[in-house]
């Protein structure tokens, strides 16, 4: 069985640097300037997972991404960690799309490699966190999926088994490929990059599709085609009393209790 | 597109249970309703069902839409996505709620992108801005590990969608005068609604208190690897009645389990008192209590960002002060 296996990766600010994000006083813009990019977590555990499954069986893993030119390092990254080929989708006119707008170009980028057995998204995005664009690249694409996937099974005949995490346990479903996975961290322990790999990445091929090489309505696209609006960006305002203790242990410790005794809090 | 001036909520059950989050939602739509000059609806798929829908009536929904197969006992996501998106495209409710839980999250962005409209995930508050044409819903989000908050509007589209944190609103309170209507659907599938099946659903629900429904809570941070664990802590909410919870690296040192977790892709938690106890204090961790109400934290670093979130701030070795913290606690 040969698979034709897409992986959906994202670059995002480093979550390390989200303390250093701060807001232009004076026009309330979003400063992260300082802040580097790395590529989203959790996709690297959704290549480690398109590469065991090309390796298991056989076939192809070609990479896809939206963004701008830089986001070119993290394609980079699945290439050297095995992927085949790399797709990104670069345009001016892609630009400030929300979630539905992200995944219909997304989604236009994989039609253009269709047939696909099956095609991995990271659960969510540790910038926005939304874990909208795995489940909507899906639904434009008329594909079924499965989200939060912790374990997955991939069956010679094309079937597979998945378990999906739920709050205080998990679900098994059934389904036929092809289909949309979005993985959890648990679901492998990724790989990490060889000198071989490194050294591959001159044989790769690397493609840049722009606005006229997908098959897109402009309607549907960037800000134009996003249902959503942002709207005031602010930080977010955690206002205590700040009484800060230093001495003695048994002191400090007292002073607390008969402040929360007071307050009929203990 | 004009809607019929309703706010609608998904009300997930699992097992035959209404989750709480899908009840305190219901609490916020029907203040939105009042808002708007509009009234509520819920829509509950599943199984031999009609005593949860009975339920919603008591907790004050206008509208029940029931649609009850055996077939629909557990989350299908064609299914569900299919039957819910066809209702919303028939009815056109103004504003649509589902609970941002892990399966919430799944249903709520297939609905969206299939009736086309815009949705706005994890809301951390949600507002009517009534000074246009018809009523916009402000959805606040937590952005970038929660120390940013963003506002997200859906303006030209309908429904305006959001899933909602659990926590945000309280539930509305229970009485057996509702008056609401429950209407039965017609339930057609067919197997393009099975292309993925879920077989089964294993849950392990927890015993004892939850860090989302305790009066005190006390939480754990890294910092509480030099005591080799939370075993103290367990000690002090035991001696305080308190619910034990921890930040994300205490659930990767498997310390605590995923539903203990505090913080933005945890759980948000409004307790009367918190106690916070060697966490530095980092946004994604500390967004998930800004609606406690007193905050004792205990670190040993002066600068921890802790100390500009706390009301009382103890600066020590967590080995020293846990145990005198108990101590004194149980002297009374």
């Amino acid at each position: 069985m040969s698979l034709n296996i897409v992986v959906c990766v994202k670059q995002v600010a480093n979550p390390d640097y989200f303390s250093e994000i701060t807001l232009d006083p004076e026009t309330g813009a979003i400063q992260r300037e300082k802040v580097p990019s790395v590529l989203n977590p959790v996709d690297e555990n959704a290549i480690e997972e398109a590469l065991r499954l090309r390796e298991k069986y056989s076939g192809k893993v070609t990479a896809i991404s939206m963004g701008p030119p830089q986001a070119k390092e993290v394609l980079d990254w699945a290439l050297t960690l095995g992927a085949d080929e790399a797709i990104l989708l670069c345009d001016r006119a892609f630009a400030a799309g929300d979630t539905l707008a992200t995944a219909y170009v997304l989604a236009a980028g994989i039609k253009a490699i269709c047939p696909v057995d099956i095609i991995f998204c990271g659960n969510e995005a540790v910038d926005g966190a939304t874990q909208q664009v795995g489940p909507q690249i899906a639904e434009l694409l008329g594909y079924p999926h499965v989200s939060n996937v912790k374990e997955l099974i991939v069956n010679e005949n094309k079937t597979a088994l998945a378990t999906r995490i739920i709050e205080y346990g998990h679900l098994k479903i059934e389904a036929n490929l092809p289909v949309l996975v979005s993985v959890s961290r648990e679901i492998n322990e990724p790989r990490t990059a060889t000198a071989e790999g490194i050294f591959s990445l001159m044989d790769k091929v690397f493609t840049t599709w722009s606005l006229e090489d997908v098959k897109v309505d402009e309607k549907n696209i960037g800000l134009t085609g996003s249902p959503t609006r942002v709207g005031k960006v602010y930080e977010q305002k955690n206002e205590r009393q700040r009484l800060i203790l230093e001495g003695a242990p048994e002191e400090m410790v007292n002073t607390t209790i008969e402040k929360l005794r007071q307050e009929e809090l203990i | 597109m004009s809607t019929n001036n309703e706010v609608w909520v998904w009300a997930e059950q699992r097992n035959g249970r209404l989750m709480d989050v899908s009840l305190e939602i219901l609490g916020k739509a029907t203040e939105l309703a009042g808002e708007i000059g509009g009234s509520t609806a819920a829509i509950l798929l599943g199984d031999d069902v009609q005593g949860l829908a009975e339920e919603l009536v008591a907790y004050g929904v206008g509208k029940v839409y029931l649609f009850s197969d055996r077939q629909l006992a557990y989350y299908q996501s064609d299914a569900y996505t299919r039957l819910i998106s066809e209702l919303v495209e028939e009815k056109k409710p103004e504003i649509m709620l589902l609970g941002a839980t892990t399966i919430g999250m799944d249903l709520a962005p297939s609905v969206a992108a299939r009736v086309k409209t815009g949705l706005t995930a994890h809301s951390c508050s949600l507002e009517i801005d009534n000074s246009g044409n018809k009523p916009q819903l402000i959805a606040a989000v937590p952005g970038w590990g929660g120390g940013m908050i963003v506002n997200i509007l859906c303006p030209d589209h309908t429904p305006q969608m959001a899933t909602v944190s659990p926590g945000v609103s309280e539930k509305p309170v229970r009485s057996d005068q509702g008056e609401g209507k429950i209407i039965s659907m017609d339930v057609i599938l067919n197997d393009s609604d099975f292309r993925v099946r879920t077989v089964e659903m294993v849950e392990q629900l927890p015993e004892g208190i939850q860090i989302d429904e305790a009066d005190i809570v006390v939480s754990g941070g890294y910092g509480m690897k030099s005591a080799g664990g939370l075993e103290p802590l367990k000690e002090l909410a035991e001696t305080l009645g308190a619910a034990l919870g921890g930040t994300r690296p205490v659930l990767d040192e498997g310390w605590i389990r995923e539903s203990s977790m505090i913080g933005v892709s945890g759980k948000i938690i409004s307790p009367k008192l918190l106690f916070s106890i060697g966490a530095s204090g980092a946004n994604h961790y500390s967004a998930g209590f800004t609606k406690a109400g007193k905050v004792v934290a205990v670190n040993n670093d002066p600068k921890a960002a802790i100390f500009d979130l706390c009301d009382i701030g103890i600066v020590g070795d967590v080995n020293e002060i846990i145990p005198v913290l108990i101590e004194k606690l149980k002297e009374q």
